[in-house]
Parts: structure tokens; sequence; C-alpha cells
């Protein structure tokens, strides 16, 4: 199990999942991140999900723990590049990303982070 | 079922049939082969019966005497054509081409099924005043006229339908190509155009291209106009939550715009959580909300100085 490389990038964190991801390297990527955000008192993470062709009802759960535990730590999270099947198969298995903000791609993410920063001054 | 009848199909006693003519009718080719003549023979006569039933059913009303006079000699030589040679080809080509020729005139399909039945029955009259004297051999006309009349009628009815299909159909394939133009009009912001009735195939397509249309044109926000949509059903207006969400999720905003009550019940009727939408009444608010979700605030040139005089 190779560990999913999490980068920095001013305040905030990004990790890309790539489409091979099993559970278990997503749960050690829940794991990572948030123990990350913590130590690095990040302001934001950054997941980048352009590769999946799918997101089950699983990633989607671990992806919302991952957000609530990450808020808990003072941080946001974005998820970003979810494909439009993806996005409407979701829509149609009624998998919701309640309180996570979605972005198109990495430069409208890392411009969400900016935007709040900006508002925060 | 003609005996009730008051119209008269005046013929001259010299054709009317006797016993001598029933011996001579063996095969029903030589028989039909009579009864085509006698009906090519009394061509100008029949004709002019069958126009006055026409006129007076008031059929074909958009089209000038002339032409109808001019469509009932070409349908009167086709009709015998068919039941000379028993080929019903040239007819289903001759039905197709008139079809294509009167239905844009604004001819409806069950006038055109009207006229060919007036002339079965006008053929079928004329027979019985000729033949009727002689039950037996009226018998024998009817049984090879009947079916041979009523496969003519039931070609022009389908070729008259299938016309009609083979429209719809074109309609539907140019409407679905037509149907969802994106617009963009300012950097990440498209506007959509919906227009016509909504169903749930063709939902599918539009939802399909906005999506990936959002991707290509990097769109943050997508103003939908609903002016132009005249109806639409609960399984479109689901699926057209879902594409709300899926947008979401993709990172665009949809605002919906130009909704009518007729286009809203629907919404209304599945529950649909009114707070998850964001919407205005005309385009031009949908487009302030847009500009406003990209942090963008349009100043005009000539308004900011009379704001600086008010001031």
């Amino acid at each position: 199990m190779m560990p999913i490389p999490i980068l920095k990038k001013e305040q905030c964190l990004v990790a890309t999942i790539e489409a091979t991801i099993s559970d278990q390297e997503l749960l050690a990527l829940r794991d990572q991140l948030v123990k990350e955000v913590g130590e690095e008192h990040s302001a934001g993470v950054i997941l980048d999900v352009t590769d999946l062709d799918v997101l089950d009802s699983f990633s989607v759960r671990i992806l919302r723990d991952m957000a609530n535990a990450i808020r808990l730590c003072g941080a946001n999270t974005v998820i970003v590049g979810i494909q439009p099947d993806v996005a409407l198969t979701m829509v149609q298995q009624g998998l919701k990303l309640e309180g996570i903000h979605t972005a198109m791609d990495l430069e409208d993410g890392l411009a969400y982070f900016d935007g709040r920063n900006k508002t925060a001054l | 079922m003609h005996s009730h009848s008051k119209e008269e199909i005046k013929l001259p006693e010299n054709g009317s049939a006797d016993d001598s003519t029933v011996l001579r009718y063996r095969s029903d080719n030589e028989l039909m082969a009579e009864l085509i003549d006698f009906l090519r023979k009394r061509r100008m006569r029949l004709c002019n019966i069958w126009m006055r039933k026409i006129a007076r059913e008031n059929l074909m009303s958009s089209m000038t005497p002339d032409e109808i006079k001019k469509e009932c000699a070409a349908i009167y030589e086709n009709y015998l054509a068919t039941l000379e040679t028993g080929s019903i080809q040239a007819l289903e080509f001759y039905a197709q081409e008139l079809s294509a020729r009167i239905l844009p005139l604004g001819v409806g399909t069950q006038e055109v099924i009207a006229i060919v039945l007036l002339l079965r029955d006008v053929m079928a009259r004329s027979l019985f005043s000729h033949y009727g004297k002689c039950p037996q051999l009226m018998k024998h006309v009817l049984d090879i006229y009947e079916p041979a009349a009523n496969r003519i009628a039931l070609t022009v009815a389908s070729g008259f339908l299938n016309e009609h299909e083979r429209i719809i159909g074109e309609q539907r394939r140019s409407i679905l190509e037509l149907s969802t133009p994106l617009l963009p009009v300012r950097n990440r912001l498209v506007i959509l155009p919906i227009i016509g009735v909504l169903d749930s195939q063709r939902v599918r397509k539009l939802c399909e291209q906005l999506l990936t249309g959002i991707k290509t044109h990097r769109a943050k926000v997508v103003v939908a106009d609903m002016t132009g949509v005249a109806e639409i059903d609960a399984v479109a207006a689901n699926y057209l939550n879902h594409t709300i969400a899926a947008a979401r999720l993709i990172g665009a905003e949809i605002v919906l715009t130009g909704m009518t009550p007729e286009v809203a019940e629907p919404f209304i009727l599945l529950g649909t959580d009114l707070s998850s939408l964001t919407m205005f009444e005309d385009l031009q608010s949908a487009i302030d909300k847009a500009d406003e979700l990209l942090g963008r605030t349009v100043v005009y040139a000539d308004e900011s100085a009379h704001r600086q005089e008010d001031l």
C-alpha cells in the first residue's frame, strides 16, 4: 500500500485521489489528512478526484467523515474535479456531499480559499 | 347497404345486366376487367358525383376547386389502375407523394381517407345500379370489388400515417439537435435558453449536454432561462432537479429564471426542496445574481456619475 502524497500549497493541503485507490488507502488518507491539518494548522484541504470514474456510497461516507473531522480541526474541505457522469450517478443514488464545498478544478479550489482569506482580512 | 340511398345514378338502360351476362362470367379476372372498363367509361360522370359529395361534406376546403378537380382525376386514375393491376406499389408511391404535397396545405389525414371512402361508395353505387337487377351477379361483383377497394383505402390511409410519422420523427430529431445551445455570455457565465416541451427523453439529452458543456466552457454559473418552456412533466422536473444537484457537485451553480406557474407546478408536486434552487423571475435579475456569484459588480459609466451627484 503506497501512501498518497499530500502536497502543501500556502495554507492548503492538496491530495490527489487516483482511480485505483482502495478502501483501505482511502481510510489511511483520511487519517493522515486529519492528522496533518491538526499539525500544520492548515486553512483548508483540497481533494482532487478528477481521476475517479465512480464515487460509491462508501467513498462518499468516508469523504463526509473526513470533511467533518477536518472542520472540527478548524479547516475547510473542497472537493474538486468531480466528472459530470460521476456527479449524475451520485445524485441519482441519493449520495450527497452535505457541507462540503465542490469546485470545478484545482484552480477554483485554491481560489475558494484565497477568496475566504480576503474576506477574513 | 345502398338500398336506402336517395342518390340517383342514372345509367343508360342498354348497359344493364341481364341473365345472359351471368352465364358469361366464370372467372373473377374477367368480371374485374369488365368492372374496370365500366368504371373507366363512366369516369366523367362518377368524378362529378364524387366531387359534388366532396363539396357537400366540405372536405379539402383549403384547396381551390381547380386543385380538387385535378387531384380527384389523379386519384380516380390511380384507383382504377390499382384495381386493374392488383398491385398496390404504384398506389403506395402515389399516396406518399400526395401526402407530402397536401399535408403542408393543411389537409388532414381524415379528410383524405374520407375522400377515398367516398369514391369507393360512389363506385359501389354505380356498380349496384348497373348490376343490381341480378342479385347473383351483384354478389359476385361485390365479392371482387369490396376487398380490392378496401385494400386501396387501407393503403392510402397507411401512406398518410407513415408520412405523418416521418414528419414527427424529423421534427423530434431537429428539436433534439437544436434544443440545448449553451451561450457563453461572460467569462465563466453561460446562458441556457430552454424552449419547447420538456419530456423525459429530451431532458436526459439536455442534462447530458449541459453537464459536459459546463466542463468545456469551464462555467461557474449557468443561467437556465425557462421562459420558452411550454410544458414539463414530473419525470423531467425530477431529472432537472438531479441535473442542478449534479452541476453543483461539478462546481457550477444553476440559476433558474422565467418559470411560469404551469412549469412550476410539477416541481411543487414533486416536493422539490426550493431552498436548494436559485430562482429569479426575469433574465436580468438572474444575470445580476450570476455576476454576484462570480464576484463581479457591474458599474455603468454614466450611472456611477449620477450616483456621485446624488451623494
